[in-house]
């Protein structure tokens, strides 16, 4: 369905290099991306502020021309083909608009339903479909300029569903949501993949958008990929491990090992022992515990996903620096 | 979600002029929509265009008075009262200052949601653009004419060819005036921010279009070359021309062509332009 080889996009910026100088700088936005994405896959593309997210979206869309590499979008090149791939794909950019402002949103709709050319009785559908998901029925004839984020963000949803396309392009859906709001459009957007006939490739910096959404994680930075694959994977490859977090009565006694986990913390004198397991499983770092002290209570922590991005976005960022510095 | 196919279905498959029509339509229902929403703001609108009529028709009737017979450039005081009041009406169905949403648009970065629908942005904005003079030509027009009739003599149309002729010299102004001020919006493209070009056109418009005096009122030379080789004239000028009966019915029916003309370049400069920019478009703020 999208298929991209090799994609790069350069932006050449002025810099200030004295009194009246200015210098010309050449910027790698997007650095030799590829990617292939299949049909009803849901993708969470991440990455730090200015990795590249936004502007392979645009490339994708049509909006902005590649400096070099191939695209493909439902069988079209997105820039020469605008117009006709604009009738299949649905794009939501969470800091733009496409509704109009000054109209109420049930006249967007329509106005949509104009120029995306859907007959009647299809728009219909759809809007009703909507309406229900997301609960617009409160605010359809309240112009758009008076919506809150959140009405908005489904309003802006909705609008780039009603034509039915085949793939759905969401740019940070979710920034600047509150918890109800983005429940709302997570629930929604789940809703959808689950049907399996819309393609979604998603970019957020809420993490929790791709962990319930998204099986496929690419993760770029400085323009290129430097992940692809499933969460899971992820977490292999950087060695995120769970952690089992046991109360004690009394401290473990001295020289106390658990085979195939590490303690990596203690606290309150002993009291609260933290181990990461490696090669043993939860049932049996509980079952060995239990043997050396009385436990008072036990919780096993999932690897969380935020530490293992941060440490990926860290480590690209020290590799620049070391890069910069050689 | 069964109801969100991914099909792409079209209003009238087979039949894309007809297709094409109901878009166009339905964008130009969009903007007259969108100003009839700012009630407040056409009252306001209307008042100052009263007060202003007023100003400029004793200025031009006080030029008349001081001539030989009592005409200013070819007019007589009848015909200068009209020009100056349904000017101040059709100074805002032409839309000739005060549109700035396209260069706002690329400014901010929105003009991305414009540039992913299957309609060009020009064909979107011209269509939204007629719709903004139809509600103006409905709301602007009748209070500054009819408040311009109670306090002076007016003229009427005598020729049969006057009122189409007008009808159609209006509406190839407001697509001639589009065209421009898309240009002049467009230069964001290239500058991030259109505001010295708009503070150019707002300025030069207003002299080279004869809202603040008739054009004849210059030198033969100067007049036609403004004609020919610049669209300005085509409008406000012209239209007001054809309504007053300035000029025999030829003579009006080629600058009305003239007109036509203008309008045609304007938007395949506005089209050519906005394919330029988008080959080279930076979208602002990510």
């Amino acid at each position: 369905m999208i298929e991209m080889r090799d994609l790069s996009k350069t932006f050449t910026v002025r810099v200030k290099a004295g009194r009246l100088r200015r210098e010309k700088r050449t910027i790698a936005a997007v650095d030799g991306v590829s990617l292939s994405i299949g049909r009803g896959e849901m993708v969470g593309y991440i990455g730090p502020n200015g990795a590249g997210k936004s502007t392979t979206l645009k490339m994708l869309t049509g909006v902005l021309t590649p400096t070099s590499g191939e695209v493909s979008v439902c069988g079209l090149r997105p820039v020469p083909q605008r117009t006709a791939l604009a009738l299949r794909i649905g794009v939501v950019f969470g800091q733009r608009s496409q509704l109009w402002w000054d109209l109420p949103l049930r006249d967007s709709f329509r106005l949509l339903r104009a120029v995306y050319r859907v007959p009647a009785a299809e728009h219909e559908a759809r809007l009703r479909r909507c309406c229900e998901l997301l609960d617009l029925d409160g605010f359809l004839d309240i112009p758009v300029r008076q919506l809150s984020l959140g009405q908005r963000m489904r309003g802006e949803l909705t609008a780039a569903l009603l034509h039915g396309p085949e793939v759905l392009f969401l740019d940070e859906p979710t920034i600047g949501l509150d918890v109800v709001s983005k429940q709302a459009v997570r629930s929604f957007l789940g809703e959808l993949g689950r049907t399996g006939d819309v393609t979604l490739v998603l970019t957020t910096h809420d993490l929790a958008d791709i962990e319930r959404l998204c099986h496929r994680l690419v993760v770029i930075d400085h323009g290129r990929v430097v992940h692809d694959g499933t969460i899971e994977q992820l977490h292999a490859r950087y060695g995120s491990r769970r952690r089992l977090v046991a109360d004690l009565d009394s401290p473990l006694p001295p020289g106390f090992v658990l085979p195939g986990a590490t303690m990596t913390g203690t606290e309150a004198d002993g009291h609260r022992v933290t181990f990461t397991l490696e090669s043993i499983t939860a049932g049996a770092a509980v079952a060995a515990l239990v043997t050396a002290a009385q436990v008072r209570d036990l919780s096993v922590v999932e690897p969380d996903i935020e530490d293992v991005v941060a440490r990926l976005y860290t480590d690209g960022r020290s590799a620049e620096g070391r890069s910069a510095e050689g | 979600m069964d109801a969100l196919d991914a099909s792409v279905p079209t209003i009238s498959p087979g039949r894309p002029f007809r297709a094409s029509v109901t878009t166009f339509r339905a964008l130009m229902g969009s903007g007259f929509r969108r100003y009839a929403t700012y009630r407040q703001a056409t009252v306001a609108g209307t008042f100052t265009n009263i007060v202003f009529g007023f100003l400029r028709c004793y200025v031009l009737l006080a030029v008349a008075a001081g001539t030989v017979g009592a005409t200013a450039g070819g007019y007589d005081a009848r015909q200068l009262a009209t020009f100056v009041w349904v000017g101040q009406g059709l100074l805002n169905v032409v839309g000739l200052w005060g549109w700035v949403d396209l260069s706002e648009r690329i400014r901010t970065g929105d003009i991305v949601a414009d540039l992913v629908r299957p309609v060009s942005p020009v064909i979107a904005y011209l269509a939204a653009d007629l719709g903004r003079g139809g509600h103006a030509l409905l709301t602007r027009v009748g209070p500054p004419v009819l408040v311009g009739a109670l306090f002076f003599p007016l003229a009427t149309p005598s020729r049969w060819l006057t009122a189409p002729l007008f009808a159609v010299s209006v509406l190839l102004a407001v697509v001639g005036s589009f065209g421009c001020r898309y240009l002049v919006n467009a230069t964001a493209y290239w500058l991030g921010d259109a505001r010295g070009p708009l503070v150019f056109w707002t300025l030069g418009s207003g002299v080279l279009a004869g809202l603040y005096f008739p054009l004849r009122l210059l030198p033969d030379w100067l007049a036609v070359t403004l004609w020919v080789a610049t669209p300005l004239p085509g409008l406000l000028q012209t239209p007001l021309d054809v309504l007053v009966e300035r000029d025999p019915p030829a003579l009006q029916v080629g600058l009305v062509a003239l007109q036509a003309v203008w309008a045609v370049i304007m938007l395949a400069l506005a089209g050519w332009v906005q394919r330029r920019a988008e080959r080279r478009l930076v979208v602002q703020g990510g």
